[in-house]
C-alpha cells in the first residue's frame, strides 16, 4: 500500500477502484498490519481526523456507497424526499460492511444526518457512534471555548476506548501531517487550475478522495509523488470554459459525472468535492494547546460550506472572490438531490451570482446515478452558449 | 364526509385562544406603525421567550405565521413567489411561505406585520432555521443573532453546554438592551421565568389529564391550540390566566367524562407535525373512528413539560438554557424521541401510533422508517405510518390517506385494548460510551 503505483495513469485507476470498493480493503489491511487498533469512519462533511490519528486510530472519510449498492433496507427506514448518502450509510451498517469500523463520527451538518446519526447508533450494536456538535456561532468567544471542550470529549472516549493516550506531542504532530496533507493538496488544486489540460478533475478527485481509506502518511506520499510527475506530462489545451463547482460538499458525485463535465466542455478550477479533506485555508498551528488550536481553527480558518455558519463572512460573498481568484468564467452547481443546506443557500448565490453577472448552471444528482446523457446535453448546451457568445 | 359526520370540537378554551392570537396581531400591527413595542422574530422550539419578555418586546414567530397562512388557504401563493426566487421543490415550505409572503406583503390577517429589530436565530435543533433566519436577515436587512445551542448528543447537558448557552444568553442580552436602549432589569427576568414556570404546571396537568379514559381533549389537535398562547404568552400573567381556564375547562371535561367528540374508541399517539393546509379533513378522518390523541410529540416542540421539567426562577439564565438544551422535542435526539413516544403509549394508555412523514420537515420525519421498525417488531405497538406536508397544500391526497386510516382501524377488530409496549428484544444497542455506561433508557 505504501509504494505508488509506477506511472500515474495507473495511481489514478488504483484510487477511482479504491473509492468504489465496498469491502474497504486498504482498511481491513490496515487492521491486519495494527493488530488491536481501531478504524473510526466518519460521516462528511469535516471531522478533526488529527484525534483520531493521534489516538493511533485510522480515520476513514465515509461516502456512502456511489452506484455499486442496491438499497434493500435503508430505503424504507428513511423514505422519501432524503438524500441518497443517509441511506446508503445505513444501507453499509445494515448489510455489516462497516464491520471494520469501530465506531462512526457524525457532526452537526443537517437535519437528515442528525438523525442518520442516532438511527445508526440503534442499528449499530456495539459499536461507537458519536455526534459532534460543532457550533454555529463563531461570533461568539464562548464558541472556542465550547469547541475545544468538545474536542476534549471525544479525545477522551477514544482514548478509554484504545487505550493510547494522546498527548501535547502526539496531537501537534498529527496536526503537522495532516497540515502537510492539506498543503499538498492546496499545490494540486493550484497546479489545476494553472494547467487543467494537465491535470483532469476526475483524477484529482479520485486521488484526493483515495485518502479517505489510507493512512495520511501514504496519501501525503501519493499527493507528492503526483505533483512531482504532473509537470513532464504532456497534454493540449481545448476549447473549454473555466468552471467552479459548487455543492458537491457532502455526498460525492459519480466519478464518470465529472469527467462528462470536463468531456463536455468544461475546465473545473475549483471545487467543493470531499471538502473535508481541504477545510482550512491555512495550517493548523503546531505549538500551544493542539486542542484549542483544533477549535479556533474550526472557527477562525475553515473554508466557506453550506454546513457551517458565519455570518461574518457569508458564503455567497465567498463564492464571488472564489470566482474572481481562480479567474473563472461561471458556477456549476452540482446539488445532491435532497440536499437541504445546498438548496437554501443556492437563493442567496444565484442572487449574488446574477448581480456580478456570472453565468451559472444549476444541476442535480444523485450518487447512485449512472446514465448521464441529459447531464452530458445541459452541460454542452451551457458550454456553447458561453463559448459562441 | 357527510354534514353529520363533522364533529364540533369548540370550547369556550378556543375561544379565548382566538382572542389572545387576535391580539397579539394587533400589537404586531400596532408594532409596525408606530415602533413601539420593538419586535424581534425567533423561532418556536424550545425558544427563551422569558428573555423578551423581560424587556417587553413583541415576539414574532414566523412559523407561526406560517401555518396560520396554511390553515386559511392561503400558503401556496407565497410558497411559489419563493420557488420563483430559487429555493426548492425540497425545501422546508415554512421557510418558503414565510420569505414569500415577506416578499409579496402577505399576512396572515391582512394586517401589518413589524420589522423586526433583530432576527433572533434561536437554533434548537432545527438546521433549517440557521438558512431561514440568515436569510430573513438578508432580505429584511436586519442584524442576526445566532444563539447556538448544542444538540442533546448525550443523555443529560453537559455543564460545557450550559455554560456555552448560558455565555450567549448573556450576549444577547446586550443586545436587546442596545435594541431597547434600556438597562436590564434582571428581577423582571426572574418574574417572566416565574410566569413561565406557573404555564409549565398548568400545561403538564392538562398533559397528564388525558391519561384518563376518555381523555377530555385531544392531544394533538387541541394541543395545538393551545401552543399558539403557550409560545407567545408562556412568560406574562395573561398566559398564566389562560392556562388556567384551560385546565378547569378540561378538568371539569374529565370530572364530567367527556371526551372531544362522541364516544372515545381508540387512543393513540401521534408523532410529527399535523398538514395545517388540511386541518380541519385531518381531524374529521380521526373523530369518524372516535380515534382520540392522548399524546403527542409536536406538542413539545415548544418545550417538553410532562416530565417534569420547569422554569426555575432563581436560577434564571440556567433554566432558560436548560429548557433550550434538553426539553423540548426538536433539540433532543432522535432515540429520545422513541423513548418519549414508548412512555406515551404505555403510560397514557394508548393503543396505537400515527406517525405522519411530512415532507418539510426532516428533522421529524428523516428516519421515522426506523421508528416505525421498532414500535411495530420490538414493541409490537401497530403503526400508521402517513405522508404529506405541514404547510404545502400540494402534497396531500385524501383520498390515500382516508383508505390507510381506514384499513388501519379496522384491522382493530371491535374491541381495541390497550397495548404495553413489549420489552425490547436486542440487548446491548446502545453503547452510548466506548465503555458502555449510559445505556438509553429505551432498551431496558
Ligand atoms: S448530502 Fe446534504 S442533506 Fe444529505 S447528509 Fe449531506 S448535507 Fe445532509
Ligand atoms: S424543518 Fe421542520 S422544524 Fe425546521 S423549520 Fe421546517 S418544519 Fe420547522
Amino acid at each position: 500500500m505504501n509504494t505508488l503505483a509506477a506511472g500515474l495513469e495507473q495511481t489514478f485507476d488504483q484510487c477511482s477502484a479504491l473509492i468504489r470498493d465496498l469491502e474497504f480493503p486498504t482498511v481491513v489491511r490496515w487492521k491486519a498490519e495494527h493488530p488491536g487498533a481501531k478504524a473510526i469512519g466518519y460521516f462528511p462533511v469535516y471531522a478533526p481526523t488529527e484525534i483520531i490519528h493521534a489516538c493511533g486510530m485510522l480515520p476513514v472519510g465515509l461516502n456512502g456507497a456511489g452506484d455499486a449498492l442496491d438499497l434493500q433496507y435503508a430505503d424504507a427506514r428513511f423514505g422519501s424526499f432524503i438524500c441518497s448518502i443517509v441511506k446508503t450509510t445505513l444501507e453499509l451498517v445494515l448489510t455489516n460492511r462497516l464491520e471494520c469500523m469501530d465506531g462512526v463520527l457524525f457532526s452537526s451538518i443537517c437535519d437528515s444526518a442528525r438523525n442518520l446519526a442516532f438511527v445508526v447508533k440503534r442499528n449499530f450494536p456495539g459499536k461507537y457512534v458519536e455526534f459532534l456538535h460543532l457550533p454555529h456561532n463563531p461570533n461568539s468567544t464562548a464558541s472556542h471555548v465550547f469547541l475545544a471542550s468538545e474536542y476534549r470529549r471525544l479525545t477522551q472516549h477514544l482514548e478509554e476506548m484504545g487505550g493510547v493516550r494522546a498527548g501535547e506531542e502526539a496531537l501537534n504532530r498529527s496536526i503537522a501531517v495532516h497540515n502537510e496533507n492539506r498543503a499538498l493538496l492546496r499545490r494540486l488544486y493550484a497546479f489545476r487550475a494553472a494547467h487543467p489540460e494537465l491535470l483532469r478533475s476526475w483524477e484529482l478527485y479520485a486521488l484526493q478522495r483515495a485518502g479517505n481509506f489510507i493512512p495520511v502518511e501514504t496519501h501525503n506520499e501519493w499527493l507528492a509523488g503526483a505533483l512531482a510527475e504532473l509537470p513532464a506530462r504532456s497534454g493540449k489545451r481545448r476549447d473549454a470554459i473555466r468552471v467552479v463547482v459548487e455543492g458537491a460538499f457532502c455526498e460525492q458525485p459519480p466519478i464518470d459525472l465529472i469527467r462528462i463535465m470536463e468531456e463536455a466542455g468544461c475546465y473545473v478550477v475549483d471545487d467543493d468535492f470531499v471538502l473535508g479533506r481541504r477545510w482550512f485555508t491555512s495550517d493548523i498551528p503546531v505549538d500551544g494547546d493542539p486542542i484549542q488550536n483544533l477549535a479556533d481553527s474550526y472557527l477562525d480558518r475553515s473554508v466557506y460550506s453550506s454546513v457551517r455558519h458565519d455570518f461574518r463572512n457569508p458564503r455567497h460573498k465567498q463564492l464571488i472572490e472564489k470566482v474572481r481568484r481562480c479567474n473563472a468564467q461561471a458556477v456549476v452547481f452540482l446539488t445532491a438531490k435532497f440536499c437541504e443546506p445546498a438548496y437554501f443557500d443556492y437563493v442567496l448565490f444565484k442572487r449574488e451570482l446574477e448581480a456580478a453577472q456570472i453565468p451559472h448552471l444549476p444541476l442535480e444528482f444523485e450518487e447512485k446515478a449512472f446514465t448521464f446523457d441529459r447531464f452530458r446535453t445541459e452541460v454542452e448546451t451551457f458550454v456553447e452558449s458561453l463559448l459562441f457568445d | 364526509m357527510s354534514e353529520a359526520e363533522k364533529a364540533e370540537y369548540r370550547g369556550q378554551v378556543h375561544q379565548l385562544q382566538k382572542e389572545l392570537m387576535v391580539d397579539w396581531y394587533r400589537r404586531l400591527d400596532e408594532s409596525a406603525g408606530t415602533g413601539s413595542p420593538p419586535a424581534v422574530s425567533l423561532l418556536v422550539s424550545g425558544n427563551c421567550v422569558e428573555l423578551l419578555e423581560a424587556f417587553d418586546i413583541l415576539p414574532i414567530y414566523p412559523e407561526v405565521n406560517a401555518l396560520q397562512l396554511a390553515i386559511r388557504h392561503q400558503s401556496l401563493e407565497p410558497i411559489l413567489a419563493a420557488e420563483e426566487l430559487g429555493y426548492a421543490a425540497d425545501n422546508c415550505a415554512y421557510v418558503k411561505a414565510d420569505i414569500g409572503a415577506l416578499l409579496k406583503g402577505i399576512t396572515p390577517t391582512g394586517g401589518r406585520l413589524p420589522i423586526p429589530a433583530l432576527a433572533l436565530c434561536n437554533f434548537v435543533g432545527c438546521n433549517t432555521y440557521v438558512k431561514w433566519f440568515e436569510h430573513v436577515s438578508e432580505f429584511q436587512k436586519v442584524p442576526l443573532f445566532m444563539l447556538d445551542v448544542p444538540f442533546l448528543r448525550t443523555d443529560e447537558p453537559s455543564k460545557d453546554d450550559i455554560v456555552y448557552v448560558v455565555r450567549q444568553l448573556r450576549e444577547l442580552v446586550t443586545e436587546l438592551e442596545r435594541i431597547t436602549k434600556r438597562k436590564f432589569d434582571y428581577d423582571r427576568f426572574k418574574e417572566a421565568v416565574r410566569n413561565s414556570s406557573q404555564v409549565e404546571e398548568l400545561w403538564s396537568r392538562i398533559k397528564h389529564l388525558s391519561r384518563k379514559t376518555p381523555s377530555p381533549f385531544d392531544a394533538f389537535f387541541d394541543a395545538i391550540t393551545l401552543m399558539g398562547p403557550l409560545y407567545v404568552y408562556r412568560a406574562n400573567p395573561a398566559g398564566v390566566k389562560f392556562f388556567q381556564a384551560a385546565l378547569e375547562e378540561f378538568e371539569q371535561k374529565a370530572a364530567r367524562g367527556e371526551g372531544p367528540f362522541g364516544s372515545e374508541k381508540f387512543r393513540l399517539v401521534i408523532e410529527g407535525p399535523p398538514p395545517y393546509p388540511f386541518f380541519r379533513v385531518f381531524r374529521d378522518m380521526f373523530a369518524k373512528w372516535g380515534a382520540c390523541a392522548v399524546a403527542s410529540t409536536y406538542s413539545t416542540v415548544g418545550g417538553l413539560w410532562e416530565f417534569g421539567f420547569r422554569h426555575d426562577p432563581e436560577n434564571p439564565f440556567e433554566a432558560v438554557a436548560m429548557h433550550m438544551l434538553a426539553h423540548n422535542v426538536t433539540n433532543r435526539n432522535y432515540l429520545q424521541r422513541y423513548e418519549q413516544i414508548r412512555r406515551y403509549v404505555e403510560e397514557w394508555n394508548a393503543q396505537g401510533l400515527i406517525i405522519h412523514f411530512v415532507k418539510s420537515c426532516r428533522l421529524f420525519s428523516a428516519g421515522q422508517g426506523d421508528m416505525r421498525d421498532y414500535f411495530t417488531k420490538e414493541l409490537g405497538v401497530p403503526t400508521l405510518y402517513l405522508e404529506s406536508d405541514i404547510e404545502d397544500p400540494r402534497y396531500f391526497s385524501e383520498a390515500q390517506i382516508k383508505n390507510r386510516m381506514d384499513a388501519f382501524f379496522e384491522s382493530f377488530g371491535h374491541t381495541p385494548a390497550p397495548v404495553r409496549a413489549r420489552a425490547a428484544g436486542r440487548p446491548g444497542v446502545d453503547p452510548g460510551r466506548p465503555d458502555g455506561s449510559s445505556r438509553l433508557r429505551i432498551l431496558e
